[in-house]
């Protein structure tokens, strides 16, 4: 596209659509629409998933292939770079749209498969194995025997507002988001609304953050609003990084507009005219988009001096956070911001009041956000409509671990955990039985299978004691040691704790001593060491409840829940790796002992090659035999055996 | 002055502590690695008495000290691939390396850092050597890879 | 506003604004705390002082929390005496098992804690990494094993010196108080000056100890050994161990010296005078030629480092004259003890000083003289205190002991000396004297005097007026040489301490300097002053002998060689 089409769309767009908030379009601008949205096009439309996930999973190689391919064989096509649609399961993901006929999704299209799978889109015999659906719309002419991707049990439950657009238009255009509405909301609230009112708004909504501590989102604006200063700021906190959840990451880099949008309007509603976007340095391709994005905001006049004539300023500004975990506290991000430590600060006072650099601060997070525009769009009572009293509009909800698909969703608030697994989700993988759910990353809780129809939902939510971080949800297969996985979040929490407050520095290094203690094979076999670590698990409740009473932030607070939920829902399992030594699940591996079946075994001499620790003897074509003190239970004789010769207790 | 630094250093207000974090980050980018000589500068331009500045370096994992091996492995400790076994992979390969995670041996050959997530899930374990991403790794593929550098590296 | 609040079940008034500890200070009512420093903003780190209010889940920091209306504290229920009996458990995890060995045995916060929560057992075992102890410096030493990491002694380096030479360094549980690149405290922005020991609550900090050598000096056969007092040192001895603050505290304090080994013991506030008596010519010849102005103070050995290691464009205006500890120990070398017979390499000077930074400065190259240094070794006052308790002295059976040298007479300025302002206070009288021939009138320059970092006053010298500044508490200094630097300002003398309030609240001095001791000391010195007949350096008899017998006149050039230097940059990496 030239330069000047460009500036030409643009114009357009603006002109007629986003300073037309009716929703009546005239046939030409209609018409013309249709085309800029790719509703109608004139030739084939290739999209391809690129966001992290899809690239990890080799997009980029897909890409390459998709080119050469049009290249040999002298077709025209489009093609697109889309974030992810969430299914990262499925990565990496291509959409065909042939003029007249529906966009196809095809999962796992890596690049040895793309000849075949374009060959049969362009000969129209459509092989089923990789396609995943079709696009529903109304003039397009479907594809006989595909399911629309809006009827996959994947997508069905889900209702996507702040996704609406994640994986389907270009995060690079401008224009794609434009020509969806986007920037109406910003032009309608500068132009129409005074701070007090937008404030009023969305406090009307009950939309509440969605980042922890679920605080109401206008009362919060209004805080700052009504704190006087000659200066407010605005921070997007997209400082994502539990491990394991990307629910940020799959926004910013699906829609960048829509966060860039909200963050506008909340800068107006607080009286700010400098905003910053806080996110993870690791987020390379996040920051790339955002980057391009504010470039493109600012050339349309959404962003700058006097945006929409209003006389509204606002400058964005992107900080990569440096690798901190604690940085995700509002508090201590703003240490950050100020070029210190990342150590979060002694509330009250609240930044709203007393934040970056001494003035009123408003720390919203990238979800929070991204639901303003529509909010603002239509109307607070549309937003209350979803969801559930108290816990009003959808959630981003990143599924990870065992279950058949994983990836990004966005769910109505009140939806049941239990449909999330196995609705959406598809159950467990392998055929597997599930042992439990983690919900709300490192400092989250764990769910036993008899409690999933508990509800998504704040208060439903800190019944359960998951009091923040909604987002991140784990589906723990039966061989998931709960042990271990408490250790695993704990030894998390204590390297990411910032160290200024005693209970969090000392207290979780602590309760890791005492995890470690209980899956390290213990070296003497006596009863006092059994009582030692009996002891320990008794003085975990009790630490466990010093830590939250007294840490500072929400880290501290929170880092015992999956040490004592997992205590309370499985504490058999503690019980048998302190009686028994032995962890079920065959994941600790310090408490397995290996033993050789002699029956079994035929003297390849693999595992004696193998192991490490040179803890296995026999001769060749002799059964061997493993010496027990000599073996650290790796593990690695028993992937390496054959026959099956080896086995463990 | 070194000419890298008196360029980013001119991007940012002398004086004013906010920049620290972006000034050492871009200076990093280039250089690598922070030295004595790096904070000295910055310490000077932002009026930051040195010993701050490293304080303020060295609580975030971003920042290093020392530069990185030739063969830099990442390994991602996510709680996916965490539940798929990057623990013993991990303990295999300070074995196998003699170093420590965050670490650089001593002829600068090898280091090996934890990432908190790499955000592929869906292919966990995966281990990073350089720019190169390897999905689903058994120790076995870790044992193969490691041998594959080492030979290089000689 | 005033509204009431309850605490522990009985209604108390509290003010908007106050904190909830402020509230419980006034109602005496004591929390615990390790972080917490009058005069410095909360930072609710140590998590000590958490008290319980209805209505808030969590248990929360009094020495943060704003107070408000609707509050119901409980300051000591069963839930907060667990809560801060576990923290210390916790402390103690990891904390070495050697309290009997330990330097702040007996001073130690951490101990008092886990003795007032009935801490009586070690319920949390960690493994411990062994850290190695700091040695570095040659001042102060630190064990980072004992640290607790309450952030008082980053704070007071950062906020009151100013120099920021140590901060915490890496995060959570691998947290440790270093310096750049871990290599220890010999870093170009650490002073010396030993204010961090002040504040630390366990035994992390410390003076590094001259104590072992000065024992073996007393004892070894042939040797010789003196000892020069700063003008601190008795008030301190006297509110440690009760003396009464009147004239016999000097003459116990020599009689408890002499019986530990010393031959002779001298009052450092004589070369105080001396130095006076350079500095008030150098003064003068630099105002004739208006050169080198302002002249700052070199009596601080911190500050001094402050200026060779981080400001040497100020090297210039820095006083050449030796600091009093230098000149005694150089007198007593080669004049006092050597006209007794005495070969100056056989002298052992110990000096007794309310500061760690002596201790460096004793060890600085420019300040010895071919072979010999002028101090040996310097100790603090509380390094004295310990040797005096060591040796089993009682100062209740002791006959006080009258002066026996001639070269303790002093004038009541020199004992000026010890509290920020007093120094220019005394220099000026002499100037003033100098230059007109007239005593100053009246000699007590209020405007010099009181609890405050900061005092300048203008003082008429015949025709001429003068501006003189004195700045305590390193950090203030700071704008002040940016603003000169920058041309700006009209000041000719700056006396610079490094300590806040001056050597009365030195890093060497008894712990414990909260406002009113400070005060205390303060009188002390100025009484002295109202008290005595000798108020100016140019009156004390032993000036016009020495200058008579063994100096030119002031800032000649022979003089220049005994009792000034010229000070060079250093480099520290």
């Amino acid at each position: 596209m030239s330069a000047s089409t460009t500036l030409k769309i643009t114009e357009f767009l603006v002109e007629k659509v986003v300073k037309n908030y009716s929703g009546f379009y005239d046939k030409g601008t209609a018409e013309l629409l249709a085309q800029i949205k790719r509703e109608k096009v004139t030739r084939p439309v290739i999209y391809i998933g690129m966001g992290t996930c899809g690239l990890v999973a080799g997009a980029g190689k897909t890409m390459k292939a998709v080119e050469n391919y049009l290249e040999e064989n002298k077709l025209d096509a489009e093609i697109i770079k889309v974030g992810c649609i969430g299914l990262c399961s499925a990565e990496p993901i291509m959409d065909v749209q042939l003029p007249g006929k529906a966009r196809i999704s095809f999962q796992h299209a890596t690049e040895e498969k793309v000849e075949d799978l374009l060959n049969a889109v362009f000969h129209h015999t459509l092989m089923h194995d990789n396609s995943l659906g079709q696009y529903r719309f109304s003039s397009h002419e479907d594809w006989p025997g595909l399911p629309y991707i809006e009827q996959l049990p994947f997508f069905a439950s889900q209702r996507r507002i702040v996704l609406r657009n994640a994986g389907i238009i270009s995060p690079l255009s401008i224009h794609d988001y434009m020509a969806r509405g986007g920037y109406r909301s910003l032009f309608k609230t500068v132009l129409n609304y005074t701070p007090e009112k937008v404030c009023e708004i969305i406090d009307q909504s009950e939309l509440r953050g969605r980042a922890g501590g679920g605080y109401p989102t206008g009362k919060k604006w209004l805080v700052a609003l009504n704190t006087g200063s000659d200066q407010k700021y605005l921070i997007c906190n997209a400082d994502e990084s539990d491990p394991g959840a990307y629910m940020d990451r799959t926004l910013l880099e699906g829609d960048p507009h829509r966060v860039i949008e909200g963050m506008a309007i909340a800068a107006y509603a607080i009286g700010a005219n400098k905003a910053f976007i806080y996110l993870r340095s690791d987020y390379k391709q996040s920051i790339l988009l955002l980057q391009h994005a504010l470039l493109e905001a600012r050339t349309c006049g959404f962003l700058g001096e006097n945006i929409f004539g209003s006389g509204f300023n606002l400058s964005v500004f992107i900080r990569q956070g440096a690798g901190a975990f604690v940085c995700g506290e509002e508090t201590a991000l703003i240490s950050s911001l100020e070029g210190s430590r990342g150590i979060p600060h002694e509330k009250p006072p609240f930044p709203a009041e007393k934040g970056l650099l001494g003035h009123p601060t408003i720390v919203n997070n990238v979800e929070t956000l991204a639901n303003i525009p529509p909010i603002l769009e239509n109307g607070p009572s549309w937003f209350k409509a979803i969801g559930k009293k108290g816990s009003t509009g959808t959630k981003v909800i990143c599924i990870t671990g065992n279950g058949v698909h994983t990836g990004v969703v966005e769910i109505p608030m009140g939806i049941k955990i239990s449909d999330i697994v196995y609705s959406i989700a598809g159950g467990i993988k392998n055929d597997k039985k599930l042992k439990a759910v983690q919900l709300g990353g490192p400092a989250g809780i764990c769910i036993p299978p008899k409690d999933l129809d508990v509800e998504i939902g704040y208060d439903s939510l800190e019944e359960i004691g998951a009091s923040t971080g909604l987002g991140g949800l784990i589906i723990l297969d039966e061989d998931t040691c709960m042990v271990n996985l408490s250790k695993y979040f704990m030894d998390f929490l204590q390297k990411e704790s910032c160290g200024k407050c005693i209970p969090c520095r000392e207290g979780t290094k602590r309760m890791l001593e005492i995890l470690e203690g209980i899956t390290r094979r213990p070296k003497e076999e006596s009863s006092h060491e059994t009582l030692e670590r009996f002891k320990g698990v008794v003085q975990l409740e009790n630490l466990a409840e010093v830590i939250r009473d007294t840490s500072l932030c929400g880290l501290g607070q929170n880092a015992s829940n999956p040490v004592l939920s997992s205590l309370k829902w499985f504490r058999e399992e503690y019980e048998e790796h302190i009686f028994d030594r032995k962890c079920q699940a065959g994941v600790c591996h310090d408490l397995r002992t290996f033993y050789i079946d002699v029956e079994l075994c035929n003297g390849c001499n693999v595992c004696q090659k193998k192991c490490p620790e040179n803890a296995i003897i026999g001769s060749v074509k002799m059964p061997h035999f493993i010496i027990e003190s000599k073996c650290t239970g790796c593990g690695i004789c028993f992937d390496s055996c054959k026959f099956s010769a080896i086995y463990f207790k | 002055m070194d000419e890298i630094i008196g360029i980013v250093l001119s991007r940012y207000p002398a004086g004013k502590k906010e920049g620290l974090l972006p000034i050492l980050q871009e200076i990093q980018e280039e250089k690598g690695f922070l030295t004595g000589e790096i904070l000295n500068e910055v310490s000077a331009y932002l009026d930051i008495p040195v010993n701050k500045i490293y304080g303020v370096a060295a609580f975030y994992d971003q920042f290093r000290f020392k530069p990185h091996g030739r063969f830099h492995i990442q390994l991602c400790n996510g709680t996916s691939c965490y539940l798929h076994g990057s623990f013993p992979l991990l303990r295999d390969l300070e074995k196998q390396l003699k170093i420590k995670a965050g670490s650089t041996s001593r002829d600068g050959k090898f280091s090996i850092e934890i990432i908190p997530c790499m955000g592929a899930c869906e292919q966990s374990p995966v281990i990073k050597v350089n720019d190169t991403s390897y999905n689903k790794v058994t120790q076995e593929d870790l044992r193969k890879i490691i041998r594959t550098i080492k030979d290089k590296s000689e | 506003m005033q509204f009431d609040i309850e605490i522990n079940d009985e209604h108390v008034t509290a003010k908007r604004g106050e904190t909830i500890k402020n509230v419980l200070d006034r109602i005496g009512i004591k929390v615990p705390t390790l972080c917490y420093m009058n005069g410095f903003s909360p930072t609710g780190s140590c998590r000590m002082c958490v008290v319980e209010v209805d209505g808030i889940p969590g248990l929360v920091p009094s020495c943060s929390h704003l107070v408000e209306e609707w509050m119901k504290i409980k300051t000591h229920s069963p839930r907060v005496i667990k809560a801060r009996k576990t923290l210390i458990e916790l402390l103690l995890a990891s904390h070495p098992n050697d309290c009997l060995y330990c330097e702040k045995n007996g001073q130690c916060e951490l101990q008092v804690l886990a003795s007032e929560l009935q801490v009586r057992e070690r319920k949390y075992q960690s493994k411990r990494t062994p850290i190695q102890i700091d040695k570095i410096c040659p001042s102060i030493e630190r064990d980072p094993a004992k640290c607790v990491l309450c952030e008082r002694c980053v704070r007071v380096c950062n906020e009151i010196i100013g120099v920021g030479a140590i901060d915490i360094i890496g995060r959570g549980s691998e947290s440790r108080i270093g310096t750049t690149y871990n290599k220890g405290l010999n870093v170009k922005a650490c002073v010396k000056c030993g204010q961090c020991i002040q504040v630390c609550p366990t035994g992390a900090l410390t003076e590094k100890q001259s104590f072992q050598a000065v024992m073996e000096a007393l004892n070894k056969p042939g040797l010789f050994p003196v000892l020069q007092f700063s003008p601190t040192v008795p008030a301190a001895i006297a509110e440690e161990f009760n003396l009464k603050t009147n004239k016999d505290v000097l003459n116990l304090l020599r009689a408890a010296l002499k019986k530990m080994g010393f031959r002779q013991v001298f009052d450092t506030s004589m070369a105080a005078d001396l130095n006076i008596m350079e500095e008030a010519a150098e003064f003068i010849d630099r105002l004739k030629s208006q050169k080198d102005l302002p002249l700052f103070t070199s009596c601080c050995p911190s500050w001094v480092h402050f200026v060779e290691a981080l400001r040497p464009g100020f090297l210039p205006k820095l006083s050449t004259t030796l600091p009093p500890q230098q000149i005694m120990g150089r007198l007593i070398k080669q004049y006092i003890t050597s006209s007794a017979g005495q070969k100056p390499e056989d002298v052992y000077v110990v000096s007794v000083m309310p500061c760690t930074a002596k201790k460096d400065e004793a060890g600085k190259d420019y300040l010895k003289d071919s072979e010999t240094r002028f101090v040996d070794a310097v100790i603090t006052t509380r390094e004295l205190i310990k040797m005096i308790r060591l040796m089993g002295i009682d100062f209740s059976g002791l006959e006080p002991e009258p002066n026996d040298s001639s070269f303790s007479i002093r004038s009541s300025a020199s004992k000026l000396f010890g509290v920020a302002g007093g120094h220019l206070e005394g220099l000026i009288r002499t100037i003033h004297f100098n230059l007109t021939g007239q005593e100053l009138s009246p000699l007590k320059l209020t405007d010099l005097r009181g609890l405050k970092t900061r005092k300048e006053t203008r003082i008429r010298l015949g025709k001429q007026l003068i501006n003189v500044v004195s700045v305590s508490g390193l950090a203030n200094i700071k704008s002040i040489l940016d603003e000169i630097e920058a041309g700006k300002g009209d000041v000719h003398i700056i006396e610079v301490m490094a300590c806040p309030y001056g050597c009365i609240n030195g890093g060497g001095q008894p712990k414990g300097s909260d406002e009113k001791s400070l005060k205390g000391r303060m009188k002390v010195i100025y009484d002295v002053d109202e008290e005595e007949i000798i108020k100016v350096a140019h009156k004390n008899p032993i000036m016009t002998g020495l200058y008579e017998k063994f100096l030119d006149r002031p800032n000649s050039d022979r003089n220049k060689e005994l009792l000034h230097v010229l000070r060079n940059s250093i480099e520290i990496q």
